[in-house]
């Protein structure tokens, strides 16, 4: 069990966001996270890499727990990569930069070390010849990839993906989603929140529904997204066929 | 905004740049009626003041030039002190303020004496009219004779002015640090970064640049108000020219001095707006992508 959370409450002022929610992510497996927008999903993901505080409930990571006041949260977050809607690149820095900063400087990464696997995964994922560009200088997608790849070059246990195709005109959509199919190939734990029900469909080994703070209900993607069991999802999906959106 | 045709942000435009596209706007007519009515305000100021009664009186206490260039050379001695008092007192400014607004801006329960200090320094030196933060310390502090410590007028002087510029300057780079998205804190966060490195590296070199513009307002304001040392008695050029008019009864030393200061001033404003403005043509250039 990579990752394995248990009773997570979060609220913020008088919104209970989660209201108990228990999760398990297996080794090289890919879950996605749908459910309405304000469901959870986002906060969900920020509390596993510590980014926001539990009221109550535990996370393990790789059987060590890592909810406990005490623990160095910039450790933890070092071994989880989290990308974001809206990709947050450092503006003033180049491509590069952006991407081996948090490897040398919280992971004490050899800086030429660190230069090296930043350009080879820029190459492996068609950014070769944006090494150098500063982030205004790319398009959504080339951006959105860039952010994905500065999560990989410190080689996480674990990559949490928060929507990362919502803010992305729909042409760009495709390249940022292969990017994500290669990694899941390629055998990384990955948790998504997502609203790319078709994606979804393809790439998860599990999709987990949530609904206002809670899982709703959880399985392989052929019988929550065909198939489901519970009147809430049904309801959800019915309204995202609706959108056009499966 | 205008049919002119923009200016490359790559290549500085002239210091009068924004009048010129102006004029190039309007035409040659246009050229002609800002010329001839220039022309025209001009003769009038000439006729009202120099018709004036005691236009012969003002005109020998306020522009002997005679007096002017026999005082030329304490004058310019004086100023030569304001320059690196300034010059000082920026630097040492830019890098009080910052770390006051660094210690303002750390976020958690740990940090909330270092929060307090930074607000009761800010509110403190915010709330003293310079000119009696110099009496006080100019005048008080050296009389303590603290070991150790210099006891000149211009130390002590030149402390209370860095002080009180940098309780403002700081509030400067907090409205900078504030502009910085909060997701920049996180994105920094999300790679493990420490909350001082996030600032450091992420943070801090966004906020510098958004307030560049800033900045350099105070330094112009900066280069007047350490004329205000002349009350601890400092020979900078306000006070040579204010011993001078003291022994010949004549305000020249004064005009003299206004130029000097004007010399150094209107450059530094100008460059400021030509700054500012390629800074704005570079964050609209960036937005549109």
């Amino acid at each position: 069990m990579k990752l394995s959370m248990r009773g997570i409450q979060k609220s913020f002022g008088a919104n209970h966001v989660l209201k108990g929610i228990d999760l398990d992510v297996d080794d090289h497996e890919v879950v996605c996270l749908i459910g309405p927008s304000g469901c959870g999903k986002s906060t969900l993901l920020r509390t596993v890499n510590l980014l926001e505080k539990i009221d109550a409930g535990t996370i393990y990571l790789d059987g060590e727990l890592v909810s406990e006041r005490g623990v160095d949260a910039n450790a933890i977050r070092q071994r989880i990569g989290i990308v974001f809607q809206s990709y947050n690149l450092f503006p003033h820095m180049s491509v590069l930069k952006n991407l081996t900063l948090g490897p040398i400087k919280a992971m004490g990464m050899d800086r030429t070390i660190a230069e090296a696997t930043a350009t080879e995964l820029l190459e492996r994922f068609g950014l070769g010849d944006k090494v150098h560009e500063y982030p205004d200088r790319l398009s959504g997608g080339q951006q959105q990839r860039a952010a994905i790849v500065r999560s990989l070059v410190g080689d996480p246990e674990v990559l949490l993906l928060d929507e990362i195709t919502s803010a992305l005109d729909p042409e760009l959509v495709g390249e940022v989603l292969s990017v994500i199919r290669e990694l899941a190939g390629r055998g990384l734990t990955m948790v998504l929140a997502t609203h790319e029900m078709g994606f979804a469909r393809d790439v998860a080994n599990r999709v987990v529904f949530m609904d206002a703070g809670h899982v709703v209900e959880t399985g392989p993607p052929s019988q929550v997204l065909s198939e489901p069991h519970e009147v809430r999802t049904q309801q959800f999906l019915a309204r995202v066929i609706e959108g056009g959106r499966l | 905004m205008q049919s002119a045709p923009p200016e490359s942000p790559l290549t500085p435009p002239s210091l009068t740049g924004g009048l010129r596209s102006h004029l190039d706007e309007e035409g040659a007519r246009g050229a002609l009626i800002a010329f001839v009515s220039t022309i025209a305000l001009f003769i009038l100021a000439l006729v009202v003041i120099g018709g004036s009664e005691n236009w012969p009186t003002v005109r020998r206490s306020f522009f002997d030039f005679e007096l002017m260039w026999e005082s030329r050379g304490p004058i310019w001695e004086g100023f030569t002190t304001n320059i690196w008092m300034f010059l000082v007192g920026q630097v040492a400014i830019m890098a009080l303020a910052l770390l006051i607004a660094v210690m303002r801006s750390l976020k958690g329960p740990a940090f909330f004496p270092v929060r307090l200090l930074a607000i009761v320094f800010i509110d403190f030196f915010r709330g003293i009219p310079i000119i009696l933060g110099l009496l006080l310390f100019g005048f008080g502090i050296p009389a303590l004779r603290l070991p150790g410590l210099p006891n000149s007028a211009v130390f002590w002087g030149l402390v209370v002015v860095v002080l009180s510029y940098s309780a403002y300057t700081a509030e400067v780079y907090r409205s900078g640090i504030d502009a910085v998205p909060d997701s920049q804190r996180l994105s920094a966060s999300a790679l493990g970064l420490t909350q001082w490195q996030g600032l450091r590296y992420a943070v801090l070199p966004q906020a510098i640049r958004n307030v560049i513009p800033a900045l350099l307002n105070g330094f112009v304001s900066l280069q007047k108000d350490v004329a205000l040392l002349s009350v601890l008695g400092v020979r900078e050029a306000v006070r040579e020219a204010q011993i001078i008019t003291g022994r010949t009864f004549n305000y020249s030393p004064y005009v003299f001095a206004a130029a000097l200061f004007l010399a150094i001033s209107i450059p530094s404003a100008r460059f400021a707006d030509w700054y500012t403005a390629k800074d704005r043509a570079r964050r609209s250039q960036g937005a549109g992508q």
